[in-house]
């Protein structure tokens, strides 16, 4: 006599399922706890307040911080979708087949080669002596070091654009290439012109794909904290920094957990209003 | 040639993707000690000096133990979590696959500084090992998506078979589906080795005094003197990576040969 179908689920998902409850729901159940505990002296103190989110939230460095976070990652997800976009449709509709694996095999594997050198690089690229410095005075273009690239909110969007590229390409060229090639050959049947079959077939057929890319960059990259502390300087400190310095530098585990529980909850409401305004493309096929 | 606009974009963007790969050989066996051009001259110095560092040699020891252990037991996780959510229909199961494969898009810094209260709070000493646990939670989402497209391609009948043929369920397992996902485990295990030995937040804040070849290499981001050592020790590591790579996809891809599926793509 076999078990039932469901028994078998839950044994077999039971062991990653608890790892996943013990590991990462309680500790974020935690930290939810501790960001309403007063922090005392050496201990944290069990007392209920909502000081902690008073702090984070009206503080003006603080909330400085924060709205640089969100616009950082507005710009990043932006950018990285927009310049994303042709490169998945071209390996979806004018790659042949044969040779899709490796056009995708050579967009990740920058991704996955080290993080920490690969954003330590970047400034080397735009730093003062950097690589399009060096580059534009060789060639008479400027006359001395462009300074707005590194140290500052513009050097964070481009290195993180660079590195959740291949998290922007691959949900697009998974939803291109769901999409049934007749269609378009209706829209042109049909007496559509090519750009206007791209955006009346194509592109609301590509967006489940875009609106993933979005979220799959938009959240992981208001958390981040190697690119603002490396090429950010000051002025492009971000909220993963001001965390950070909390937990580790000030000790300060009731706000900096306040400050974490904001962000995340920033990044969730952020996320929803997306997702409603997008809420047409996501409907399944009537 | 298809696609002139497209294909130029596409190779621009590529060269945007590999700038600063490109660019990390060429500072490692630059002369100079400032990483700037023009460059000064060919030496392989800072390799030889990388090498003789005791310190870099107890940070990799600990990252190869962590990236191990870490890569062995998520991939573990993941069979489990893959063939569940494959195979089986069971109530709760969108939201409990939710919460495992929540840390792919949950900030890294949040997995971090919620299991260092959780951990100082239940006393446990940081060390390697809590290393290891937070790296196990952020690996295991990524075997699950190579996993689950192993899993996914098997013909349910030769299982069908195996029970008819008097196989139990554990033997079935063990006879018929392992061999058939082989190439995706060892896929799993290559990808999960690669994330955790480049992962730098989680193990700053659960190492303790036991530092990783990432804690490593941002200490010495400090010292203007020792980047060029980074360099080299960085080129090493691109080149590993990349062997380890390359070697991942091909048991990917021989392992959907293997099972019949058309090839959708790269993993990730």
């Amino acid at each position: 006599m076999r078990r039932s179908e469901a028994a078998h689920g839950y044994l077999l998902v039971g062991p990653p399922a608890l790892y996943a409850i013990l590991l990462l729901a309680a500790p974020l159940g935690t930290i939810a706890v501790y960001s309403f505990l007063t922090d005392g002296y050496l201990e944290i103190v069990r007392e209920f307040t909502l000081a902690n989110y008073h702090e984070a939230w009206t503080n003006e460095l603080y909330r400085t911080v924060m709205l640089r976070s969100l616009g950082v990652a507005m710009a990043v997800t932006a950018v990285t979708v927009v310049l994303a976009f042709p490169v998945a449709y071209f390996v979806s509709f004018h790659v042949a087949p044969e040779r899709k694996s490796l056009w995708l095999f050579l967009i990740t594997i920058p991704f996955w080669t080290s993080y920490l050198i690969r954003v330590f690089l970047w400034k080397v690229i735009l730093g003062f002596n950097g690589v399009i410095n060096s580059g534009l005075l060789g060639l008479g273009i400027i006359d001395e070091p462009l300074t707005f690239i590194l140290y500052n909110v513009n050097a964070v969007v481009i290195t993180l654009a660079h590195a959740y590229a291949p998290f922007a390409i691959l949900p697009i060229f998974v939803a291109l290439e769901k999409i049934d090639r007749a269609l378009l050959e209706a829209g042109q049947d049909l007496g559509e012109s090519k750009l206007m079959t791209f955006w009346r077939v194509t592109l609301p057929l590509a967006m489940p794909g875009v609106i993933a890319s979005v979220l799959i960059v938009f959240i992981p990259t208001i958390g981040d904290y190697v690119t603002p502390q490396l090429v950010g300087g000051p002025e492009g400190r971000m909220v993963a920094n001001l965390i950070q310095l909390q937990y580790l530098k000030l000790d300060n585990y009731p706000l900096g957990s306040a400050i974490a529980v904001s962000a995340m909850s920033i990044v969730t409401v952020v996320s929803l209003i997306f997702l409603f305004l997008n809420r047409r493309f996501l409907r399944g096929p009537k | 040639m298809k696609g002139g606009g497209f294909r130029i974009y596409a190779l621009a963007y590529l060269l945007f993707l590999y700038a600063p790969i490109i660019l990390l050989p060429l500072f490692a066996f630059n002369e100079g000690t400032v990483i700037a051009f023009p460059l000064t001259g060919f030496s392989t110095k800072w390799f030889v000096q990388a090498a003789n560092q005791p310190t870099l040699w107890q940070a990799v020891k600990n990252s190869l133990i962590i990236a191990g252990s870490a890569s062995v037991l998520s991939t573990v996780l993941g069979i489990f979590a893959a063939r569940a959510s494959t195979r089986y229909q069971f109530p709760g199961k969108a939201g409990l696959m939710g919460l495992i494969m929540l840390p792919l898009v949950l900030p890294e810094i949040i997995v971090a500084v919620s299991l260092l209260v959780v951990l100082l709070g239940l006393g446990i000493n940081l060390t390697i090992f809590t290393v290891i646990l937070g790296h196990v939670l952020i690996c295991t989402p990524f075997t699950i998506a190579i996993l689950s497209s192993a899993f996914q391609s098997l013909d349910r009948s030769l299982e069908e078979a195996a029970y008819d043929l008097g196989e139990t369920a554990v033997s079935t397992f063990r006879l018929i589906i392992l061999p058939l996902v082989m190439p995706g485990i060892i896929s799993s295990l290559l990808i999960s080795f690669t994330i955790s030995l480049d992962e730098f937040i989680i193990a700053f804040f659960l190492a303790g005094t036991e530092p990783t070849l990432p804690i490593y290499i941002f200490s010495q981001f400090r010292f203007p003197q020792a980047v060029p050592v980074i360099m080299a020790l960085g080129t090493v590591l691109v080149a590993c990576s990349i062997v380890l790579l390359a070697t991942a996809e091909y048991f990917r891809r021989r392992g959907l040969a293997r099972s019949g599926a058309k090839d959708t793509g790269g993993f990730l």
